[in-house]
């Protein structure tokens, strides 16, 4: 028993210490969480299915910002407005190439089997195996090794938070994240196109009665979760580089995040990203940095177990 | 305005509809009578573009709108209120009367004032959430929300559903309101007697056959109608 709790103590201690920092990588991690955990959250309110090709969604959006960055950037580190340039080319092609291959992907995959009026079952088998083709492509055409992102900038801190240094990529992570969730928030809570959206969630048949056209709303709600997805495979891609397998365990862990703040909630997708990349991020002071990746997964059962309908529970529907 | 020819509707190996003509002349109401399972609202439903017929012709205003898809009519003219009114439960009342000016372009903030004048209790409940309303102003809000589309026919599956007579009786006078604004009426009632008052002509419906048609005043007298349908309310009464 005393052994014990000194043991608890030992850890308590590294927590005390490393509070700060790990909050900081924990936030920063949970941004890139939240804007892929978004993708299955929209996905899923307009089509009660789990899309689980998401995953190559954001190594597609990692890839095209890889190439994009190599191709337009010299051998020396940009600075100034030349490193925010870069970075922006890098979010606009990882997000284009996201919301491309999303709606793409929904195309093939999912509307050939809408039309038919396939079970449920179909569309994971479907999932999955695009998300195969795609994975095993990328490994092929790219190679099978993780190749680094050109760095637009040299990682600096750039202040510090109770000691503890927060870098520039965590800046560009929660910048670019907040600033597209709150975007998407917006659009989907204030605009005709979002008002379309939310009536295809809560009720498709009457929504087509209204004028909406449910093929092209689904097609763009695919798009904006594809985009933010893609945006996420940029930045994990500026910090951990870039590889055909780069999507299982982000996107595995993003999708812990939807169900944690309540699948089919937007907000809910952000909140449980952060949550989850702060949990996630603590945990290191309790549990060797090998098991990292089985906190979020332990996280995903006990949720499914205790609150199946997450935080805030589902509501795709409402505007606010 | 609306003719409909020999039109065949199959669920699978349900034949649900078949082969019924009727047709509803500009400024009518006209009203469809059948017993539950009858196919009233699977008619409506093919007028809305919800089941394509598979066989059969569809023309409205002159055109052909057979194969016409769901989300087109709003826009040519036709507005649903449909069975169970189908409120969006999580938006609210203001943004349900939105949903109904989806198709069009423009601003139309002039006819959510007029829908709040013309029930001016979803005015005082504009910013409360569709699934919270009762079932009556949740009608009222299903009629209203298909008025903003601005439609020439309206079709409305069972309004008196579920509602207290009370209810009823306010639903049938707004829609004879309707009428006089210009918008011709295509009703579906298992209320017989209510909705043949309200109308100028019916069409009786069986297992998927319309089996007779008459003017409201005929049909209210008719001993089919009588014996089948208004027999069967008094007796529930
Ligand atoms: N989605 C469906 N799938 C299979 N059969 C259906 C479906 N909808 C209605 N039906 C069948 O079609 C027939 C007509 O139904 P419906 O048009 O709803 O009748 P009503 O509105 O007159 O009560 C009924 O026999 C019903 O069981
Ligand atoms: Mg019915």
């Amino acid at each position: 028993m005393g052994a014990f709790a000194h043991f608890l103590a030992g850890h308590f201690d590294t927590l005390r210490l490393e509070f700060w920092s790990l909050l900081v990588g924990g936030v920063a991690n949970g941004f890139i969480y939240g804007m892929v955990a978004v993708g299955y959250t929209l996905v899923y309110g307009v089509l009660r299915l789990i899309n689980f090709a998401h995953s190559e969604i954001f190594m597609t959006g990692g890839f095209a910002s890889y190439f994009v960055l190599r191709a337009v950037m010299g051998t020396s580190v940009p600075s100034g407005w030349a490193t925010f340039g870069v970075i922006l080319v890098g979010i606009v092609v990882g997000g284009t190439a996201g919301a491309l291959a999303a709606t793409l992907l929904e195309r093939v995959a999912y509307r050939t089997l809408r039309r038919r009026n396939a079970p449920k079952l179909a569309y994971l088998i479907s999932a999955i195996g695009a998300s195969y083709f795609l994975f095993n492509l990328a490994g092929k055409e790219f190679g099978r090794y993780n190749e680094s992102m050109p760095q637009p900038y040299i990682n600096h801190p750039v202040f510090t938070i109770f000691g503890a240094p927060v870098q520039l990529y965590y800046l560009v992570i929660v910048a670019a994240g907040a600033v597209m969730w709150l975007v998407l928030d917006r659009f989907v809570a204030a605009t005709k196109l979002g008002r379309g959206i939310r009536a295809v969630a809560q009720d498709a048949e009457t929504a087509s009665l209204m004028g909406v056209n449910i093929d092209r709303t689904i097609a763009i709600t695919f798009a904006l979760g594809g985009a933010l997805g893609g945006v996420g495979g940029f930045l994990f891609g500026l910090g951990s580089g870039v590889v055909y397998t780069m999507g299982f365990v982000p996107a595995l862990k993003a999708f812990t995040a939807a169900v944690l703040g309540g699948i089919g909630n937007l907000r809910g997708a952000m909140i449980g990203g952060l949550i989850l990349g702060v949990v996630e991020s603590l945990s290191i002071a309790f549990v060797q940095a090998a098991y990292f990746d089985v906190v979020a997964f332990a996280i995903l059962v006990l949720v499914l177990l205790v609150r199946p309908t997450g935080i805030l529970g589902e509501r795709l529907g409402r505007s606010a | 305005m609306l003719e409909v020819t020999n039109a065949v509707v199959r669920y699978g190996a349900i034949t649900a509809l078949q082969g019924i003509s009727f047709d509803v002349r500009e400024g009518e109401i006209v009203t469809l009578l059948g017993a539950n399972g009858a196919g009233k609202s699977t008619t409506l439903r093919m007028l809305s573009g919800l089941h394509a017929p598979v066989e059969g012709r569809i023309v409205f205003e002159g055109r052909d709108v057979t194969m016409t898809k769901a989300h087109q009519f709003m826009a040519l003219g036709i507005g649903h209120v449909p069975e169970g009114r189908r409120i969006f439960p999580q938006m609210s009342v203001e943004e349900n009367l939105e949903m109904g000016a989806f198709a069009r372009r423009g601003s139309y903030s002039d006819d959510i004032e007029r829908m709040y004048a013309m029930f001016p209790i979803l005015k005082d409940r504009r910013k409360q959430m569709g699934g919270n309303l009762s079932g009556g102003e949740q009608q009222m809000l299903a009629i209203a929300r298909a008025l903003m589309g601005r439609p020439r026919l309206l079709l409305l599956d069972e309004p008196s559903m579920g509602l207290a007579p009370m209810v009823v009786e306010m639903i049938f006078r707004i829609i004879a309101e309707i009428r006089g604004q210009g918008t011709t009426v295509f009703v579906v009632e298992q209320n017989a007697a209510q909705a043949l008052r309200l109308a100028d002509r019916g069409y009786v419906m069986e297992n998927g056959r319309i089996v007779f048609d008459d003017t409201a005043a005929n049909l209210l007298v008719d001993p089919r109608v009588r014996a089948v349908y208004l027999g069967e309310e008094v007796e529930e009464v």
